[in-house]
Formats: C-alpha cells, structure tokens, sequence
C-alpha cells in the first residue's frame, strides 16, 4: 500500500510540473503537448494503441523468453566446461565491443518487416546481462558449500544442480530484471529502422504526421509497459528465490 | 557407523617455497577426540583439508594413513567454523543435503529423530535465516551427524559462537559425536583443554603434544585441572610466539 502511494505521489509531482512547463513556458502543443491534451489523446486513441501495444508485447515477450533460455544455456555451458570458456568467453565479450543497434537494419533485411526482426533484436541485448549475470553467479559459489558437497561425495552433475545453480539464481535474477528493461528498447529499436506495427512504429508514424499528443500517449504506454514488466519479472524472481528447492 | 578408526598424519607442507609447517607427526586416536590448536595462519585447517580430501593450494610431502589401511576422504564428515547451510533449504532440507548430492532418497525418519534430539524439532521448516547462530550451528551439527561417518573433522565450528552457545555446543557434539574419531582445529585453549583426549600444538617451529589431565571428557570448565591445563596450553601457545620472536 505504502509503495502504491508513493508511486502516485511520485506521478502526481510529475504531471504538476509538466502542466506548470507548459503553461508558464508557453510551449505550443506541437513541441510539448500538456497532461490534458496527452490523456485525451490516449482516450481517442485507445483502440490503436492498444493493438500496437499487443504487437510490442507479443516481441518483447518472445524475446525475453528466448533470450534467457540462450542466456541460461550458454552460462551453464561456460561454467561445466573449461573449453567452451576457453573458446567462447572472448567471443562473448567481443560481441559487446559492437552495438547492437546497428544490426537491426541488418536484421530487418533478413528477417523482414514482421515481428522476428524485433524479437531477434531483443533476445540479442538482453542476451548478454542474462548469460554473464549468470554464468559470474555460477562461478561464485562460496568455497565452503562447494568442501562441503565434495566431503558429501557429491557428483560434478548433482554439485552443480544441487548448489550451484540455486546459489546463482538471485545472480541470475538480476540479469532477468535488467532484461525485461532492455527488452523493450531492442524491440522499439527494430520497429523504428522498419515495421507495419507496434508502439515504435506507431510514435515514428505520429510524429510524421504532427500528432505530438498522440506520440506522447505512445510513449506513455510503452513506459508503463516496460515498467510492468519490470515488476512481473521481480516479483517471478521473488518467487523463484522464496521456492527454491 | 563401520567402526572408526585412527588416523596418522606424517609429514610437512610448503606453499610455493615457502614452509607453511615443518615435518610433523599427528596421531588422531581411533573413536576419541584429538584437538590441534594453534594461532591463526599456522597450517591446522590445511591439515584438516589434507585428511579430508580437499583441495589446499599447498605442496604436502609425507602420507596419510587410517589405522585400518582403507581410503579416508569418503569416510569424513565436515564441519567449519561457518555452518554452510543452504539457505534456499529448510532445516530438515539442510540435515538431508548429503544424501540428495549423492543421489539417494533422504531417511526422513532418521533426519526427524537427529532434528528432534538436537532440540530443533519446532524449526524443522524454518529457513536458516530465521535462526540463532547457536541453532543454525545445531542444524549443521545433525546434517554432520546425518552422514553417520566414522571420522569427523570439525574446523573451528563453535568459535563465532556466544561464550555460553559455544558451551552447550561443545557437551551436544562431545555427546552425539561420541564412539567416532574427531579432529576439532581451534584456536581456544579453553576448548581444547575441555574436549581433547589428545591435544596437540601446531605453530610455524612445529608440533608438540601437550598431556591433559586424566579427568574424561568433556571436563567441568570449573574443574582446577581443567583450568590449569588451559592456563598451561595458552602459555605453551605464547611462549612459542615469543621464541619465534
């Protein structure tokens, strides 16, 4: 209760200050449209949105759901084998020194206008928070739990399942609440450089035609999108730690 | 339990060139507690890790050997001085963990009983970040028990406990642990001058053996022998400071 008031307290200052720029400021609606103008617009439009916000979610979502399972996949194959750490860690890290938006022209021309562009744009960043995330928490079991199931005559396999991994998950869930805000911003990316829909596409076609309140109303949605599926993945993760077993 | 047996340490260890111990004879008497007590740093919890199996990052030239000539690592149970209990794992998770690393179905019924005579019985499912240090060391205690080996290996496992705890630590492992062969490494000539049959002093000139009173353990901590023979071991620890010095 206490973090929903403070949540609309926080709102309430903000919409206050953006009303009090644009009227003491005398900024005209086409470069800062107020509150007001925003919400109407979001009402009008609702329909619109909403389908396009289904477009983005529908990215999102497939691009976190893939991008963590390659992520866990790739950690737990970094942390059981010598080689694959040898051979594929440096790779991973040179993977960073590019950025991954300008592939999204790329990715748009072999996979098309449809939603796969997007989704491969975001599994491609949050790719890489989630498999590091995990594979350091992998490799930082404390020592003494590690003595304890060798003393136990635990099996390589059963330590790693056994301990390990569950001693990683909230370093695993860290990277998973970092994902679900970037995830947002790759799919965006990929509907700006080319798409027939979803919330980046739907701001570029708002703002071409001047419709600054409708753009905003899309921004606004895809912040409140983004931060909830910030709270869905904190509150999964709070899950998963209080169950593990 | 198989019968337990003793254990014979002869040798020194180096770390890189440097010598950690010099060559260093410890007998560990079949089914009785021998104590080695020593200033931090002097090479007694990497002794324990050579009985034990563990790893130690340091060179060990000499042998290892149980009285009845079979292997030893698979026969120890361990303990340290934090109480490694996973915290993903209610207490009755924590006492079974030795046999879900191996693969086994856990004896619930013999880890209730272990739970119940250790007075744990009405935190069985409580997680161990709701319980004292003095019962979380409890619980480490049953799942050392639980293992049910011949040799156990205690690493300092009641120093970060309250003067009080650590005492009523020491009565329940000298009673539930009796019948076995147990090295206790500590740097509290109290606890040893309480708990060992043997006592043997490790510093970096070597190791000696000092003779306890006849008095059984576990000896009254008021008992003017047992307090004599701490004011003689603490004296033994600091002379030999001295004559390093």
């Amino acid at each position: 209760m206490e973090s929903v008031k403070r949540g609309l307290a926080a709102a309430a200052l903000f919409l206050g200050l953006w009303q009090a720029l644009v009227t003491f400021a005398g900024l005209p609606p086409f470069i800062l449209p107020g509150p007001w103008r925003v919400a109407g617009a979001l009402v009008d439009n609702a329909g619109l949105i909403a389908w396009h916000a289904g477009i983005t979610l529908a990215e999102v979502v497939l691009g976190l759901v893939l991008g963590t399972a390659l992520g866990i996949a790739t950690a737990l194959n970094l942390a059981v084998s010598p080689l694959a750490r040898y051979l594929i860690r440096p790779a991973l890290v040179a993977t960073q020194s590019l950025p991954v938006f300008a592939l999204a022209p790329i990715l748009t021309l072999w996979l098309g206008y449809g939603i796969w562009s997007k989704v491969l744009m975001a599994v491609l960043i949050i790719y890489f928070p989630v498999a590091s995330a995990f594979f350091d928490g992998l490799m930082r079991t404390p020592k003494g739990w590690l003595d304890l199931g060798q003393t136990m005559g635990a099996s390589p396999a059963r330590q790693l399942w056994r301990i390990r991994v569950p001693a990683a998950i909230p370093a695993l869930a860290s990277g998973l609440r970092l994902a679900a805000v970037y995830a947002p911003i790759g799919a965006v990316i990929g509907e700006w450089v080319g798409a027939a829909g979803g919330l980046g596409y739907l701001m570029l076609l708002a703002n071409g035609r001047v419709k600054i309140d409708l753009m905003f109303a899309t921004l606004i949605v895809l912040a409140l999108l983004t931060l909830v599926l910030h709270r869905l993945v904190g509150w999964g993760c709070d899950r998963l730690l209080r169950r593990l077993d | 339990m198989k019968i337990a047996p003793g254990v014979d340490l002869l040798g020194s260890a180096s770390f890189d060139e440097t010598v950690l111990f010099p060559p260093v004879s410890l007998e560990i008497d079949a089914g009785g507690w021998s104590c080695l007590l020593g200033p931090s740093g002097c090479g007694k919890t990497t002794i324990l890790r050579l009985i034990a199996g563990l790893d130690t990052g340091a060179a060990f030239e000499g042998r290892i050997s149980a009285s009845d000539g079979a292997p030893i690592p698979d026969r120890v149970a361990y303990m340290a001085q934090t109480d490694l209990l996973m915290p993903w794992l209610d207490v009755l998770g924590n006492v079974t963990l030795g046999a879900r690393l191996r693969g086994e179905a856990p004896d619930q019924d013999a880890a209730r009983a272990l739970v119940t005579r250790l007075g744990l019985e009405p935190h069985l499912h409580k997680r161990p970040s709701q319980l004292s240090g003095g019962q979380r060391q409890r619980v480490a205690l049953a799942r050392t028990l639980m293992e049910d080996r011949p040799i156990v290996l205690l690493d300092e496992p009641f120093s970060a406990l309250d003067a009080r705890t650590r005492a009523d630590m020491q009565d329940l492992a000298a009673e539930t642990l009796s019948g076995r062969t147990v090295l206790l490494v500590t740097h509290d000539p109290g606890e040893a001058a309480r708990l060992g049959d043997r006592v043997f002093l490790l510093d970096e000139g070597g190791m000696m053996e000092a003779v306890p009173p006849a008095t059984p353990t576990v000896r009254p901590v008021d008992d003017p022998n047992t307090l004599a023979f701490q004011a003689r071991l603490l004296t033994a620890l600091r002379e030999g400071h001295q004559w390093k010095a």
